[in-house]
């Protein structure tokens, strides 16, 4: 198959891609060809992938076109490659959550999205690179590899789930599914000029998305359009019997109501929370943001001005919150049954050993803050009072939400950052979810779209927040801005310039 | 206040024991807590596992409503409040047979609070009050086989490890050894009639920390306590308790100080000896359990459950004495469990002999049973076979001697008991020429103790029956065998 026959392969979207596959314009093979060949050109560069499926994949997506031939009707993925961030568990396949203390570890079953994504006639392509459990916002804290931004190879894409992001943007994949706890797939997906879905808590089952922290993790799609967004999210949405704080409540969006004009929607916004960012918001953000409420009442949206009073101590509930948590959920990597081993004279010898080397600094660091939130004598003080507070910020939220149909917010201070810029200071790193973690405490959907592109062509994203299992009215906001500006669109360099220098 | 039985004689001592127990109790459930594995015991190891119960990463548990229906049971079964809302929390620790690095259980919001069980310590009835009832997983079992050449291993079987576990809490109620037996016997009585624990020990089904202290008598605040754990029978925690009670009140005495620490019970020394100290003490970091929901119960699921709870021990007894009117301690007796009272029930009834049939029981049904080992459920002899032999006896029909007899051959003859009579010729002697014939021919044997009767000697009456009951191998009819006796004695002397 020619480069060019390749390129427009990858260059379309997911619906379009299962439209052609189910109707016979084009194999499952050759889809997935195309987008393993991309992979293979841009993936070396831009470090997406900690464990790539080429050969499953292919495996997959000839049981796909044998299924079209025998007549059976093929599922809304049809044939459409996807990744999953290296946290979502897949049979067989290494599964490390970007850590050492999982080198090796292979789940002996498929995380719930994955036994949808199958029924779908998706096909999955990889495991994606991003901080070990999820805990970062630049993919840097990955113990194996830095995953570069395709926008500019120095530069960070984002995190936790930078790989998923970077790899949707590359066109090395239609779709990706990341995991985002405090931002972890919004943020990369606007330093990657994506759509990345947060869905609402209990949207999505959990089952199989290795925990980071539990009340807050949601697995979410990254895509290049509203459309794919929706696509990907009803396949993943809905009650799970194996997770009980999954529900029922999800709505599959209707694809069509997404065209719908937004006349008369009230898009609410929180002016007050631009100035917590204070001198870290940039000016490219905030002009991005300025253009966005005009293009939004130009199609004939409502504005309205909202307040969320409590979202200022949401960074500091949130670092009580998600440690905690998370301080529990890693007690399990102590070496006794899976994962690295590391011997050292007595059991506490093991552990000590074992988890000293197999977790990273900021893991451990995590690990320190929530075990000293959860001690006697400062429960009350800290986790039970963080509770009390995300209670609150909640209110905010459904306060808010009820003034409003969708609320409209930054989702980044900067656009992506240089690699480096920032690991030697972790709370600047903390302040960089200053926009996201608000939403990730009140339980609510939010979405990273594609607003624009600053001076030096570094994308810029912004965040709409909807009601709980609401997820449609957002998409159907950021298509009516998609209409208006296709940021998506616009095609990295690297694209086009691993192909040689054919443009 | 009245001594209680069985405690050490130390009424006269200055010093009040003060015990609280905490009763761990595997709930019989089909399958685990939070996993559909099954809780089956004795599998080899490491067979009854999934990735939940292994702690794998990204699973999460969902909770067995069968569990908290036991649970719950068991609060109604002694009069606790069963909550309308409890909450699952997260205990931590490392060890290597606690696969997720946390035990799932309840901390502050508990799904029973309060009620209290009744004991009997020989005259003496007092109420050990409860704090409260808690769910929770069962951890794995950790296996210290024989190292090789000095290696130690630690093999670790996670069969065990999510099985559903009740805690229950009593108040520091207990005040010796005795009554503690007295009240675990009492709670796994309680926990077998309502079929939510098996009560057996040997497989960890029922297992029992005690916290144990000792105060001068009269003083209203607690002494220092500590807590002892291993004790696996009923024995070894009355055992353990009168010893840490001593070793206190001797420290104490001696002027030295008891230290707040956790004992391991030696069964084989018979000593309790440190484990860890209070500054050993794990800090568990306790917090809500984030992968689960609140546990809300409908009222109407709680009565609907009260509604189906089984007539509980105290009820039993107390109905066995007022319909069948046996005494006290025989109704005890007969309610050590549910279907010993069944058992019971459908002997006397088809007897129509309560007390006879209640005799039966607990003498040759409970001789035989205590040296076969069989349960009730597997003993030979149904209550129907059993009724008609008490019938029979009460009729007459066959001599309690005969009765016996027949009840040894039943224990490996099927057959009913009237049947087994003729089988075996064991019909009374009835006929009168046969008894008068039987009468002569101990008369002849006996000389004199007949001249003695004839002269006025009544007493000797009772002899020459007893002789010729002996001769008929028990089975002349009591009777017209005496009749029998006394025609022929009045005829000769004629």
């Amino acid at each position: 198959m020619s480069a060019a026959e390749n390129r427009s392969i990858v260059l379309e979207s997911a619906e379009a891609l299962a439209a052609s596959v189910r109707s016979g314009a084009r194999s499952a093979l050759e889809v997935a060809r195309a987008f393993l060949a991309q992979a293979d050109r841009t993936a070396p560069k831009l470090e997406t992938y900690l464990h790539r499926m080429p050969e499953s994949a292919l495996r997959d997506a000839e049981a796909v076109d044998r299924k079209r031939a025998a007549g059976e009707t093929l599922g809304p993925l049809a044939g459409v490659p996807i990744a999953l961030k290296d946290n979502i568990c897949v049979r067989g396949v290494p599964t490390t959550c970007g850590s050492k203390i999982l080198e090796g570890y292979r789940p002996p079953y498929d995380a719930h999205v994955v036994e949808r994504l199958r029924s779908a006639d998706a096909v999955l392509i990889g495991k994606t690179n991003c901080d070990e459990f999820a805990m970062g916002s630049s993919t840097e804290n990955s113990a194996y590899r830095v995953t570069k931004n395709p926008w500019d190879l120095d530069r960070v894409p984002g995190g936790s789930s930078g790989g998923s992001a970077a790899t949707v943007a590359a066109r090395e994949a239609p779709l990706s599914l990341g995991s985002d706890t405090g931002g972890s797939v919004r943020q990369p997906a606007a330093f990657c000029g994506v759509y990345g879905l947060k869905p609402t808590y209990g949207a999505v089952s959990r089952y199989g998305l290795v925990a980071f922290a539990s009340s807050l993790d949601q697995i979410g799609p990254f895509a290049r359009s509203a459309r794919d967004t929706a696509l990907v999210q009803n396949v993943i949405c809905g009650r799970d019997a194996r997770d009980t704080t999954s529900r029922a409540d999800a709505r599959p969006i209707d694809l069509e109501a997404l065209e719908k004009e937004i006349t008369g929607l009230r898009v609410g916004v929180p002016r007050a929370i631009l100035d917590e960012a204070g001198d870290g918001l940039a000016p490219s953000i905030r002009a991005s943001f300025e253009a966005a409420i005009s293009a939004f009442e130009r199609v004939g949206a409502k504005i309205v001005d909202v307040a969320l009073p409590h979202a200022k101590y949401a960074i500091a509930t949130y670092y009580l919150i998600a440690p905690a948590e998370a301080s529990s959920n890693l007690a399990r990597y102590d070496g006794v049954r899976y994962g690295v081993r590391r011997a050292d004279g007595d059991l506490r010898g093991m552990y000590e050993a074992t988890r000293g080397a197999g977790f990273g600094r900021e893991v451990k660091r995590r690990i320190l803050l929530g075990t000293y939130a959860l001690s006697a004598g400062y429960y009350d003080a800290y986790y039970l009072r963080a509770q009390k507070v995300r209670t609150l910020i909640r209110k905010d939220f459904l306060d808010a939400l009820a003034a409003a149909d969708s609320l409209l917010l930054p989702i980044t201070p900067t656009p992506a950052f240089k690699i480096g810029e920032k690991t030697d200071d972790p709370l600047a790193m903390y302040l960089n979810d200053i926009f996201s973690i608000p939403a990730s405490l009140a339980g609510v959907p939010a979405l990273s779209f594609p607003a624009s592109f600053d001076a030096a062509g570094l994308p810029i994203g912004l965040q709409l927040v909807g009601r709980p299992f609401d997820e449609g009215t957002m998409l159907r906001v950021a298509r009516a801005y998609e209409r208006e500006h296709d940021a998506a669109s616009r095609v990295p360099a690297i694209v086009t310039a691993a192909e040689g220098g054919a443009r | 206040m009245t001594k209680p039985a069985g405690l050490r004689d130390d009424a006269g001592s200055k010093y009040e024991p003060v015990i609280g127990l905490e009763v761990h109790a595997q709930l019989k459930t089909k399958t685990k807590i939070f996993c559909p594995c099954s809780t089956t015991f004795g599998a080899a190891p490491n067979s009854q596992v999934c990735p939940v119960c292994l702690g794998l990463p990204g699973v999460l548990p969902v909770l067995n409503e069968r569990a908290v229906a036991f649970a719950a049971m068991t609060g109604l079964a002694v009069g606790a409040t069963v909550h309308p809302r409890s909450i699952f929390a997260r205990k931590n620790y490392f060890y290597p047979d606690l696969p997720k690095g946390y035990q799932i259980s309840q901390y502050d919001r508990p799904l029973c609070e309060g009620g209290g069980v009744e004991i009997h310590v020989g005259e003496v009835r007092k109420r050990i009050g409860l704090v409260r009832i808690h769910l929770e997983e069962d951890a794995g079992k950790s296996l210290h086989p024989e190292g090789r050449e000095g290696v130690n291993t630690t093999r670790v079987d996670l069969n065990r490890a999510g099985v559903p576990l009740i805690e229950i809490v009593s108040e520091p109620d207990i005040r010796s050894g005795a009554e503690a037996y007295h009240y675990l016997t009492k709670l796994k009585q309680i926990l077998v009639y309502l079929d939510v624990c098996d009560g057996n020990m040997e497989e960890g089904s029922l297992r029992c920390d005690a916290n144990v202290s000792v105060r001068p008598r009269g003083q209203a605040a607690f002494g220092t306590k500590t807590e002892i754990k291993n004790l696996n029978s009923f024995r070894y925690v009355e055992k353990a308790i009168a010893y840490e009670i001593d070793r206190q009140i001797a420290l104490i005495e001696s002027g030295g100080r008891v230290v707040q620490e956790t004992l391991l019970w030696d069964s084989a020394r018979g000593v309790a000896e440190t484990m860890r100290s209070k500054e050993e003490a794990h800090d568990y970091r306790y917090f809500p359990e984030p992968d689960l929901l609140p546990v809300d119960l409908e009222s109407s699921w709680v009565d609907g459950l009260r509604a189906t709870l089984p007539e509980l021990p105290d009820a039993l007894r107390e109905r066995l004495v007022r319909e069948q009117g046996i005494p006290e301690y025989d109704a005890e007796v007969l309610t050590e469990t549910r279907a010993l009272a069944s058992y019971y029930e459908e002997t006397a009834l088809r007897s129509g002999q309560p007390k006879h049939a209640s005799n039966w029981i607990m003498t040759e049904v409970n001789a035989v049973r205590n040296k076969t080992g069989d349960t009730i459920e597997s003993f030979p002899i149904r209550p129907d076979r059993l009724g008609d032999l008490v019938g029979m006896v009460a009729s007459g029909r066959v001599s309690g001697k005969i009765a016996k007899q027949l009840f040894e051959i039943m224990l490996t003859d099927p057959a009913g008991p009237e049947a087994l009579v003729q089988k075996h010729g064991l019909l009374p002697i009835e006929d009168a020429a046969a008894l008068r014939a039987l009468v002569r021919e101990v008369i002849a044997a006996n000389p004199g103790p007949a001249a003695e009767f004839r002269s006025g000697k009544e007493k000797t009456f009772a002899f020459l029956v007893g002789q010729a009951m002996k001769q008929s191998r028990g089975r002349a009819h009591p009777e017209k065998l005496q009749a029998a006796l006394r025609a022929v004695l009045t005829e000769e002397s004629a």
